[in-house]
């Protein structure tokens, strides 16, 4: 298992479970992992609050949210089995909110039909990966903290180890595996502004890539609507979605909700009319239908670009998100903020002296999720490559152009648990392949190259930047051919430039290092947004073309991937989504 | 505006600390400044964070001699006249530069008896709580495994007596389990023995600098050492537990 986020960790149980031996690599120190900082919650159709919630309520809302191009036999696992993975985590020892007759409380959250997400205030990620790491070192699983993998081995077609180094010491190891779960998280630190930590270098996404496995739909970023936008050093910081949910409320610099002026045609029929409707809805009025501040979070982070482009954004561009309004409905609403959000309360107090309970936070967009990665098959979410499976947020399918909040941590339950047992069957039913010496020393070339003696390289914590603001520029929330054609080019000069890096220091602990070799996959996965984007001449969920605004029919057909061609060009490619079947077809219809 | 870290670089062989002038702004943490010093001075600079939001626990350290985390400790909050300190935790084995090897916190958890529920509830395997029976436990379990508490309580930090306490996290843990409304296992017995619970002596110190506000001693230590002075003092309750066979 490569990575000890939620996705990882529910593989390494599930397939440790099933008798075979594992072991777990990770970047950072176990229970550091991007599943950590998970905010709001896990969507799961339990039906706790709201009875009329099913898994085919779940299906259609998440095919909904992706704009049709998920894999949709995914989508309906995922449905199904979440409730299951839910409470298993209450076996395990999670303590979730709970309702009033003392079952798992679920909240609202964007482009969900009901309350659906399971949660624990706003730290639910913790509670999460809390629990899978308590229950894993407990099944004698091998934990290797502080290792970074570097490269993946192959035995003819198929994965027969991993390579790469501890951090602490700087020295090279050689994982053998009969299978391998990419379990790596996204990409975020392609971009300048962004939630993510540093361990979000696309690494799985290039690991697989490299190893000759498909990546699809990369186009697909998710930039959140909502991020912190002042001070300047925690820009980007994630402000959760639950804040809309518990009634907050978006505002331009002229105090109108300005989401109330532009509600897509596929929504209205479950959108408020007006702002008492709305308020209603958070409050679990049954008979209400969503504020517009729930919509899904591509469309929100959209309007909040144009109402700061159009000059009616706060002081530090972004747009006021208010939840301190509420002390008009509710006569406790100072603990009622303190409850369900202590985590926002605590980190606006803390990093820009906002008071939550009384004063509007300023918000903008901040890059978030990937709803691309590695192509996968549902049932068993292995890869093209025999061997390499992948799990979590650097899998694709189930998301497809855009991810509904809290189907994140559920996808890492579904699906995670799925590639543990695959993978596990796996390795039991084939000998393990041969490591070959020549794949190997080429590995150890590569990840030691950075201290060879060089001219004039730059630093790398530079070229990062440069990468990170070029994406942002080239390729972000609004996108134009042209500028993405610029982008392809840039990279080629970056990656030039990346390959020439000069670092000070010795191998142990060194970050300078770490961050040279990480920069060659946030290259990778960089070209493969900026090729896939271009090929998508439309816009659709998260990706969005100001020179063509309009979804296309012709693009509702097929998914983009690349992969390496022979030559060690990127080759992209289109692959038509198979007919859904019409009991779900159905579904969807009558979910409508 | 200028300000000056000064910041230990060395490994378990030695170091000493050194001086970096850097360029500092409004809002910034001290994770920020150590940040721009690794990307403009000292790129081989070892710290570890993830969040940089206090919700991982990963960039403990000592800033002016206090520990705390990097990232959410703001500039504005220290006099910058002086050198701001910032150095590794002294609890731990050193690494290199602001990075301490907390394996052992890891190795001392797995000692500590895994959750074992009760049957479930209902027929679909479920439970029920109360929300106001679980927020106790919720307390604990926000918990980010920072290990400033470990890092500042004397029992470890003067004493390093690492292998017969496990140290206010660790209580706070089990107290996590113990006090679970699910949960049938017994620690108590260890807690006495192997854990070391009598060690401690309720400075408060753990409380005082553990970022998620967790009241540590209050909350999680003296309900634990009541348990044990009951069960090893109290032989009707040794008596009962016997007959429930519990
Ligand atoms: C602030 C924030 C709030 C969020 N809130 C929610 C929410 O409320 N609900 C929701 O559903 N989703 C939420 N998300 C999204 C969700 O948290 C992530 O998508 C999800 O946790 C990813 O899990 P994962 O297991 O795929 O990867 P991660 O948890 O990121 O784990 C990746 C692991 O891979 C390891 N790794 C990476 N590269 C390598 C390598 N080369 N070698 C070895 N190991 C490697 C890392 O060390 C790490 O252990 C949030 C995300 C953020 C940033
Ligand atoms: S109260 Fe106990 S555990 Fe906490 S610092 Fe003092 S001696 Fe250590
Ligand atoms: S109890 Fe507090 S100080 Fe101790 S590790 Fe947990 S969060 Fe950190
Ligand atoms: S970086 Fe996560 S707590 Fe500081």
């Amino acid at each position: 298992m490569i990575g000890a986020g939620g996705a990882g960790l529910r593989a390494a149980i599930e397939a440790s479970s099933a008798g075979v031996s594992v072991g777990l690599v990770c970047k950072s120190l176990l229970g550091k992992a991007h599943t950590v900082m998970a905010e709001g919650g896990i969507a799961a159709a339990l039906a706790n609050v709201d009875e009329r919630d099913s898994w085919k309520v779940h299906f259609a809302d998440t095919m909904r949210g992706g704009q049709y191009l998920n894999n949709w036999r995914m989508a309906e696992l995922h449905a199904k089995e979440a409730p299951d993975r839910v409470r298993e985590l209450e076996a395990w020892g999670a303590l979730f909110d709970r309702t009033k007759d003392g079952r798992i409380l679920q909240r609202n959250f964007g482009g969900h039909r009901y309350p659906r997400l399971a949660h624990v205030g706003d730290r639910t990620g913790l509670e999460m990966i809390r629990t899978l790491q308590d229950q894993g070192i407990h099944q004698g699983i091998e934990v290797h903290m502080e290792c970074t993998v570097v490269a993946l081995l192959k035995d003819g077609e198929r994965v027969c180890g991993a390579f790469g180094y501890d951090r602490e010491k700087g020295l090279l190891h050689l994982y053998r595996a009969g299978a391998i779960v990419l379990a790596t998280g996204g990409i975020g630190r392609a971009y300048e502004i962004t939630s993510n930590s540093w361990e979000y270098t696309g690494d799985g996404h290039a690991l697989a890539y490299d190893a000759g496995a498909e990546l699809m739909d990369m186009e697909f970023v998710q930039f959140h609507p909502t991020g912190m936008v002042w001070p300047p050093s925690v820009q980007g910081i994630l402000v959760t979605e639950g804040v809309r949910g518990e009634g907050g409320v978006l505002l331009n610099s002229k105090g109108r909700r300005f989401l109330f002026d532009d509600i897509p045609d596929n929504y209205k029929a479950q959108t408020a009319s007006d702002e008492e409707e709305g308020w209603r809805y958070t409050q679990g009025d049954k008979s209400a239908r969503r504020p517009p501040e729930l919509l899904t979070r591509d469309h929100v982070a959209r309007c909040i670009v144009r109402e700061v482009r159009e000059g009616r954004g706060s002081p530090h561009g972004g747009v006021f998100l208010d939840i301190a309004w509420i002390r008009k409905k509710l006569p406790n609403a100072e603990e009622v903020i303190k409850k369900k959000l202590p985590s926002m309360y605590h980190q606006f107090l803390k990093l820009a002296d906002v008071d939550i309970t009384k004063q509007q936070m300023e918000v903008g967009p901040t890059t978030h999720y990937v709803m691309g990665g590695v192509r996968v098959d549902a049932e068993t979410q292995m890869s093209t490559v025999p061997g390499l499976f992948a799990a979590g947020e650097c899998a694709a399918g189930l998301h497809g152009a855009n991810r509904l909040g809290g189907n994140s941590l559920s996808d890492l339950l579904v699906f995670g648990q799925r590639a543990g047992a695959h993978a596990a069957r796996f390795a039991r039913e084939r000998r393990a392949g041969e490591v070959d010496q020549r794949q190997l020393d080429e590995a150890a070339r590569r990840a030691l190259s950075p201290f060879e003696e060089r001219g004039d390289g730059t630093g790398p914590y530079r070229i990062q930047h440069e990468l990170q603001k070029m994406m942002q520029n080239l390729v972000g929330i609004v996108r134009r051919e042209s500028e993405m054609a610029r982008a392809v080019e840039e990279l080629a000069g970056l990656r030039r430039r990346a390959a020439q890096v000069r670092i000070d220091g010795n191998r142990s602990y060194n970050p300078a290092w770490h961050t040279a070799l990480d920069l060659q996959n946030l290259i990778v996965v960089s070209e493969a947004v900026a090729r896939s984007a271009l090929e998508r001449k439309e816009s659709r969920g998260a990706h969005f073309r100001d020179d063509l605004p309009k979804q296309d029919p012709a693009f509702a057909k097929f998914n983009i991937v690349v992969k390496r061609g022979a030559d060690g060009a990127m080759r992209v490619e289109r692959r038509p989504i198979p007919e859904m079947p019409t009991e779900l077809k159905k579904i969807i219809e009558e979910m409508k | 505006m200028k300000a000056t870290f000064s910041i230990w670089r060395g490994d378990a062989q030695g170091g000493a600390f050194r001086d970096y002038p850097t360029e500092v702004s409004e809002g910034m943490v001290v994770l920020d400044a150590v940040h721009r010093i690794q990307s403009e001075q000292a790129g081989d600079l070892a710290v570890r964070w993830n969040c940089k939001a206090g919700k991982c626990g990963s960039c403990s350290a000592e800033i002016n001699g206090l520990p705390r985390l990097m990232c959410m400790t703001r500039l504005s909050d220290l006099p910058l006249e002086n050198p701001v300190t910032v150095a590794p935790m002294k609890a731990f084995p050193l690494l290199r530069d602001l990075v301490t090897d907390v394996s052992w916190n890891f190795a001392v958890k797995k000692r500590i008896k895994k959750f074992k529920p009760r049957p479930p509830d209902a027929p679909d395997g479920t439970w029920r709580m109360a929300q106001a029976d679980i927020e106790r436990v919720q307390e604990f379990r926000k918990c980010i495994e920072c290990f400033l508490c470990q890092d500042v309580c004397h029992v470890l930090r003067e004493h390093q007596l690492h292998d017969k306490f496990i140290g206010p996290r660790f209580f706070t843990y089990a107290a996590a389990l113990e006090m679970h409304p699910l949960d049938t296992e017994d620690r108590v017995e260890e807690l006495k023995e192997a854990q070391g619970i009598g060690f401690c002596n309720i400075t408060k110190c753990c409380t005082r600098v553990c970022p998620e506000e967790i009241n540590i001693t209050d909350n999680a230590i003296i309900p634990l050492k009541e348990r044990v002075v009951d069960r090893v003092y109290d032989p009707l309750t040794r008596l009962l537990r016997i007959l429930r066979g519990s």
